[in-house]
């Protein structure tokens, strides 16, 4: 169906493409063929599979996903990592519900401030290890930590149901696909261009790659890894949105473990956590993949266990093909 | 030890070694048991290729050595370690986390089913350390806490096990101060006393006076010259080191000097660089020489801000006006880069080239403000840019796509100057621009640098390859532990002289600051020094 198909698919693979751009088709081509392999293969284990609820079930499970997956590309790309999304999400969600609930703000109003928590957070997190030249694996495992323990002092440990002044983000709008897809897509597309087309991106990639050399060449890194962070945190207050935009409240546990999910994702696509590499597009497969993964193995009544076993297996064996292919390139390149 | 005196410990005959091209050459030597034979020579003269064949680094392309009589072909360094030779390299092998008395047993640890006895751990340890005279060391103290001299120490006595025959020592008073010298020395004559052959690889010439018993000069891979140290004087080894048929592009004229571009005073960071004063003209090529470790690459590096200094000032100037000031020195390279000045970096892969990534993007990464619009990279723009620097500097590449990490030595040399051409700039630093280039970019380069002077650029070049640097500069500074002890202009020069700069230090170790001698840049003088260091 179209909707769980994402438009960047129909830029389909040129015969006559120059060098470069093969290379990025061949990579959309293998997580491509990884997809429809899954889907042909859901969909005959189970005859409820290849079903349009299915698909828009799918479609509404990844915009959080997907727009937390943006921000860590762009972190791994810098070889950081950011373990704090998840409690990020949470804290965004509940700040907006009390901003609702206990402060009487409008909606909009309430919403930004959400947004702004989590751009505090993540600017907070990449300030911090700048500053003190600190892994940011530890700060933002620090921050995972204090922040859902904020998250639990604005909801006051309890779930806040806040209603349906929210849910328009998650409600079925183009052909069942909400409004939230849609920003998710868009936010995929932009920030690929940033990655791709921007001095900004450049500087990412540049700084992943070689950060002395960055340095000498008359970059600073620090200001750029701090807005590294920062989007990320802002991305995550989104996701945070949107997950309590569909629930209609904030869960102070909202999102526990979904930091792993998004770097899984990330690097099914091909990310690595080395820096210095990375797609943003190719990220929006890998969350295409675990999406599609997760609803086909509840699909054919996969048991919890099971189902886990299997989404780690995939994970590993997605980044095996691709570190795989990656040095066939590098070599073919020597 | 086994060996009579009579029979040599070691014996080399016509070692040689090929890498690319020969690095070493017909080298034959001869090392009695109890004898200290000092390895001098120029920077690339072979010394440590040669010391590397005989602890078994690396094989030799040709010849054979023999050991107390026997054949000796070690295939590994613990090959030659199992026979008895072995080697304190420069860089230290000590686990830095682990105690002296761990490090001394690594691969033997005393223990009962994988349990360490520490007792017995310490016993040895002590006895082995007592052997060099190291009582005053516990041997539980952690590595790290040791000072870089005594470390050094514990490495030594890690190499000294009873059937040790014959210890290479490859420059081991580098990072010493002078206390630690003169107690390495103590150790070293313990060694002799004990039959231990010493291979002491140095270039300063003032300590194997002290230490060594025969001396070995290197040139080019050859053995030109062995002779017992007894009466040598410092000014024929140099000789020696230098050979006498140079003196190549001599020739050329001394380029026109335009006003001061960089000036910098009282420049210095910690031991590494200390007082220097330098100017830099426009038109005109500056050379920096020195030994390895003598402050070169430091100072660069200060010039450019990559280091912050200590002490001292630089200024930039236009047409006699001061346009740029960093009164304690630049706080990043934004700052210097901004004050247009440019660095090639001494090791392009490390800290000058996004190996994986075109030579496009490394090309422009100097400034991306002038391929881009509001943030948004204008493609077109800057592959025209890539394009016509590519094909300036003939930069032998398929297209401009094409990783660097795929171009050779001097083409990915090439890409580095196309960045400082990209974002132009009033001086360039260069540190050993044409190590690991072949001779067919090297000659491009130095075309590149003409041009750059002709444009009027000050341009300043770290060089270990004195030849390079009498054939290009106008002036050369040469500098020795820290300081920069001469300047010479073109046609008062000779290898010679340049060398025995080099070389005048050693002393300056010794920590008297107040006296620092600070030459005026537009006197050149050979330092006193070397005067004394002559005469022991």
């Amino acid at each position: 169906m179209s909707a769980a198909v994402p438009p960047t698919i129909s830029t389909n693979p040129v015969p006559a493409a120059p060098s470069a751009l093969k290379g990025q088709l061949g990579t959309y081509l293998g997580l491509t063929a990884v997809l429809v392999g899954m889907i042909v293969l859901f969909g005959a284990m189970s005859e409820y599979f290849l079903s349009r609820d299915t698909f828009v079930s799918i479609a509404n499970e990844i915009p959080a996903l997907a727009v937390m997956a943006v921000g860590m590309t762009f972190v791994l790309i810098i070889a950081g990592i950011d373990l704090s999304v998840g409690s990020v999400l949470a804290l965004s969600a509940a700040v907006t519900a009390a901003a609702i609930l206990q402060w009487k703000l409008s909606v909009p109003l309430a919403a930004l401030l959400g947004l702004a928590t989590g751009l505090v957070c993540g600017t907070v997190t990449g300030a911090v290890s700048v500053a003190w030249r600190l892994p940011s694996f530890i700060v933002s495992l620090g921050m995972l930590e204090a922040v859902r323990g904020g998250a639990y002092l604005v909801t006051d440990s309890r779930t806040q149901y806040v209603g349906d002044a929210i849910s328009g983000l998650a409600a079925p709008w183009l052909g069942g696909i909400s409004v939230a897809f849609v920003l998710a897509v868009v936010l995929v597309v932009v920030a690929q261009l940033v990655l791709t087309r921007t001095v900004f991106g450049r500087q990412v990639v540049g700084i992943g790659t070689n950060e002395e050399a960055m340095r000498l060449a008359g970059i600073d890194p620090r200001p750029i890894r701090i807005i590294v962070f920062a989007l990320t945190g802002l991305l995550a207050g989104l996701a945070g949105l949107m997950q309590s935009a569909r629930l209609e409240a904030a869960d102070p546990n909202a999102g526990v473990g979904i930091e792993l999910q998004v770097i899984a994702a990330v690097v099914i696509g091909g990310t690595s956590l080395m820096g210095g590499r990375g797609s943003v597009v190719n990220t929006f497969f890998g969350v295409l993949i675990i999406a599609v993964l997760e609803a086909g193995l509840a699909q054919i009544g996969a048991s919890e266990p099971s189902k886990r076993i299997i989404t780690g297996a995939v994970i590993v064996v997605a980044v095996i093909i691709d570190t795989l292919r990656q040095r066939r390139a590098d070599q073919r390149g020597m | 030890m086994n060996a009579s005196p009579a029979t040599p410990v070691l014996t080399l005959s016509t070692i040689g070694k090929d890498y690319a091209a020969p690095v070493l050459d017909d080298v034959s030597l001869v090392l009695q048991a109890g004898e200290v034979l000092a390895l001098t020579g120029e920077n690339g003269a072979g010394k440590s290729t040669l010391s590397k064949i005989v602890c078994g680094l690396v094989p030799p392309t040709r010849g054979q050595m023999q050991l107390g009589g026997q054949a000796f072909r070690p295939a590994s360094r613990r090959d030659a370690e199992r026979q008895g030779v072995r080697m304190v390299m420069q860089e230290l092998g000590l686990v830095n986390t682990l105690s002296v008395a761990e490090n001394l047993l690594l691969d033997r640890l005393p223990n009962r089913a994988g349990w360490i006895n520490r007792t017995e751990l310490h016993a040895l340890a002590a006895r082995q350390l007592a052997k060099i005279g190291m009582h005053d060391i516990d041997p539980a103290t952690k590595v790290s806490r040791l000072g870089i001299g005594q470390q050094q120490m514990v490495e030594i006595a890690r190499n000294l096990q009873d059937d040790t025959r014959v210890l290479v020592l490859d420059e081991p008073t580098a990072m010493l101060t002078p206390r630690e010298t003169s107690h390495l020395f103590e150790q070293i004559d313990l060694l002799k006393a004990r039959g231990v052959a010493i291979v002491y690889v140095s270039h300063r010439l003032e300590e194997l006076q002290r230490i060594a018993d025969r001396v070995a000069v290197l040139r080019d891979g050859r053995l030109v010259d062995v002779r017992a140290m007894a009466g040598v004087r410092e000014a024929e080894l140099v000789q020696r080191m230098v050979g006498r048929a140079v003196h190549e592009h001599e020739g050329r004229a001394r380029r026109v000097a335009g006003p001061v571009l960089l000036r910098a005073r009282g420049l210095g960071r910690a031991q590494a660089v200390r007082d220097v004063d330098l100017e830099l003209r426009a038109g005109e090529v500056m050379g920096l020489a020195g030994l390895v470790g003598s402050g070169r690459t430091e100072l660069v590096r200060l010039l450019f801000g990559a280091d912050r200094a200590d002490r001292g000032e630089i200024s930039l100037q236009a047409n006699g006006q001061t346009t740029h000031q960093a009164p304690r020195g630049w706080r990043s390279p934004m700052q210097a880069i901004r004050a247009g000045i440019g660095l090639v970096t001494e090791d392009r892969k490390s800290q000058g080239l996004l190996l994986p990534q075109s030579i496009r993007t490394n090309t422009t990464l100097s400034d991306l403000g002038a391929i881009s619009r509001a943030g948004w990279l204008q493609r077109a723009k800057e592959r025209g840019i890539a394009q016509r620097l590519v094909a300036l500097l003939r930069v032998r590449s398929r297209s401009i796509e094409q990783p660097v990490s795929t171009l050779s030595g001097g083409n990915q040399q090439k890409v580095v100057f196309a960045r400082w051409l990209h974002r132009e700039c009033k001086v360039l630093l260069l540190d050993e621009p044409t190590r690991g280039v072949d001779v067919g970019a090297r000659a491009d380069l130095y075309a590149e640098l003409d041009h750059m002077t002709d444009a009027g650029k000050a341009l300043l070049m770290v060089s270990s390859d004195l030849r390079e640097l009498m054939a290009m500069c106008d002036r050369i500074g040469v500098m020795s532990a820290g300081r920069l002890v001469a300047i010479f202009e073109r046609g008062e020069w000779s290898e010679q002289s340049l060398l025995a700069a080099a070389f005048s230090d050693a002393s300056g170790r010794a920590e008297t600051s107040s006296t620092a001698s600070n030459p005026d840049p537009a006197n050149p003088l050979l330092p006193s020094t070397t005067a004394k260091a002559v005469t022991p």
